[in-house]
């Protein structure tokens, strides 16, 4: 881990670096044009100085995206008005809601399936497939229908965005759990045989144990596509709150800078959001014993 | 009332043949093993159908299958173009791209420890991101019609295919690395006879991650504007009308089409990485 903190840094150098060349390069049109129509001629120092500073620009660079995300969040919370409409505090708490009450509905549905799955031969065989095939279908598709049926019958508000969370988390838990339900082998449950266990103290001593460590794996998994649920499922609506709201509103008025610090925002969420239950899952394991 | 009656005997009937098929002894042969997720699958149509009849849902809830069925006949010209729109033009041209471009950069940090190391925890942590974000800027960038799908696509499928081929090109084993010295293979040798061949495993386990990814980056890419064709552009506006037979039936060619090119790309790689213990079973 140590060792690998300076090969880490110097990727994200590079990365940062080309995201300042290609801000220079996307956006230097621009500037050449406004120059062009003033008749005036620019110096390559006045190009790249222009490129880094326009209101606009095709690809905002990496300290204008830093500074609207200052303004929007902790600049907001300097002045008392964190929760203000214009706040990404605000927008990233809309979202960080509905993404968290559908992670945990379709994480608590999933465990249930899984359980009876393993438990249930005949709804082995006639769900199961199902829940696999369902892993390459776009199930994202159905987001807007789901959002504007709702409303459309008086539901509005978290509650949409968190089903369209909750399925998406659902069948990576649900095929997640099957497996760790199943990955006591057969001498570890004939075992239990030998003790005369019951099918309940089966489950609870050895089989769910035992699925921890692919629960959480399927946990993050089902985390990261129950915030992109979450976003999506702020589009048709039309913008009106949250990080998917941000984005479309920054689409629709060319405000560049806005959708990437949207963006920026989103993609710190899902890394907080995946590191607490990394961080959840060594602490657990460790006290299980299972740590590698 | 008696619609309901239908689909709580239908269901009650089904199960029923679902438990007794799958406690029989014929329960290991292909036949049942294809008969009761079947049968399970008719059974939802069947009591869907029966519940939007007997609860008199309003079309614009939820549409019966039977009538996305007929609207799925009535529309193929439409579907078709779309389907060539989104998935042919956006998502196949971005997931080739994008796959390629994964598996390259793989091969050529290959001999540079130092940027794997670097790259391998920065390409996971990426892959774990929103990248579908990006798709209000890719289509600012690429404009509306299927090249800015397509940049979404690569912009989706290239950390996962990174992340896999990387860890795949570390998968030949000490003693066949040792093997290839003592027949004093070139780099480029062993790369193509032993490292690639053994990394193909993980290759193909990106390849399936990615047809689903590519075939959402494309779709939701044109809730952000599209030419009037396309299967997002059709799921948004139809939504808009209420008209949510086409949108089902729209939503049926996706999952559709997201099936039958998993099942393609799980083919090749049978037929690719035959020797794999998971392919013996």
């Amino acid at each position: 881990m140590r060792n690998s903190v300076l090969p880490i840094l110097t990727v994200i150098l590079a990365i940062l670096a080309l995201w300042y060349g290609a801000a220079v390069l996307l956006n230097r049109s621009w500037t050449l044009d406004q120059a062009a129509r003033a008749g005036q001629e620019v110096s390559l120092s006045q190009i790249v100085a222009d490129t880094m500073a326009q209101e606009r620009p095709k690809l905002p660079a990496p300290h204008q995206v830093g500074a609207e995300l200052w303004k929007t969040t902790g600049g907001m919370a300097l002045k008392g008005r964190a929760f203000s409409k214009r706040s990404l505090i605000y927008h990233g708490w809309i979202t960080l809601s509905a993404t968290l009450l559908g992670f945990a509905i379709g994480t608590g549905l999933g465990i249930l399936l899984a359980i009876g799955i393993v438990h249930n031969r005949a709804m082995n065989m006639s769900v199961m497939p199902w829940a696999i095939a369902s892993q390459t279908i776009p199930i994202l598709a159905i987001a807007p229908m789901i959002i504007v049926v709702l409303n459309s019958i008086g539901v509005t508000g978290l509650i949409p965005k968190a089903i369209i969370s909750a399925y998406l988390s659902f069948f990576p838990v649900v095929v997640g759990m099957v497996k760790g339900l199943r990955s006591p082998d057969a001498m570890e449950l004939d075992l239990l045989r030998t003790y005369s266990a019951s099918p309940a103290q089966t489950f609870w001593k050895l089989r769910w144990p035992s699925s921890v460590p692919y629960l959480f794996t399927s946990l993050k998994i089902g985390v990261a596509a129950s915030l992109v649920g979450a976003i999506v499922g702020e589009l048709p609506t039309g913008a009106v709150r949250g990080l998917g709201a941000r984005l479309l509103a920054g689409s629709y008025y060319g405000q560049t800078v806005q959708i990437w610090s949207a963006l920026i925002a989103a993609a710190i969420l899902a890394a907080v959001l995946v590191g607490l239950i990394g961080l959840a899952q060594r602490i657990t394991l460790k006290r299980m014993g299972m740590a590698r | 009332m008696i619609w309901l009656v239908f689909a709580a005997v239908f269901w009650v009937a089904a199960w029923r043949l679902n438990v007794w098929l799958s406690n029989s002894p014929w329960r290991g042969t292909w036949p049942v093993r294809l008969a009761v997720p079947a049968i399970f699958g008719l059974t939802l149509l069947v009591v869907w159908e029966a519940l939007v009849r007997g609860l008199a849902v309003p079309g614009v809830i939820l549409p019966p299958p039977t009538a996305i069925g007929v609207r799925i006949a009535d529309s193929l010209p439409i579907l078709w173009g779309d389907f060539v729109q989104t998935f042919v033009k956006g998502a196949l041209s971005g997931y080739v791209i994008g796959c390629g471009a994964g598996i390259l950069t793989a091969i050529l940090i290959d001999r540079s420890p130092f940027l794997q190391r670097g790259l391998l925890p920065v390409g996971n942590f990426i892959a774990a991101l929103p990248i579908i974000g990006t798709a209000p800027i890719l289509v600012m960038w690429f404009g509306f019609d299927w090249q800015s799908k397509a940049a979404v696509v690569v912009a989706m499928v290239f950390f996962p295919m990174l992340v896999n081929t990387v860890q795949g090109l570390a998968a030949a084993t000490e003693m066949q690395l040792d093997q290839m010295k003592t027949w004093s293979a070139s780099y480029g040798q062993t790369l193509m006879k032993l490292r690639l061949p053994a990394a193909m495993p993980f290759i193909f386990n990106g390849l399936k991650i990615s047809t689903t990814l590519a075939l959402i980056g494309a779709i939701v890419a044109e809730f952000f504007g599209s030419p009037i064709r396309g299967m997002g552009f059709r799921i948004s506006t139809e939504v808009g009308r209420l008209a949510l037979d086409m949108v089902w039936a729209e939503i049926a060619v996706a999952a559709l089409a997201g099936s039958a090119f998993y099942g393609l790309v799980a083919a090749v790689e049978r037929g690719v990485t035959f020797w794999h213990p998971s392919q013996r079973g």
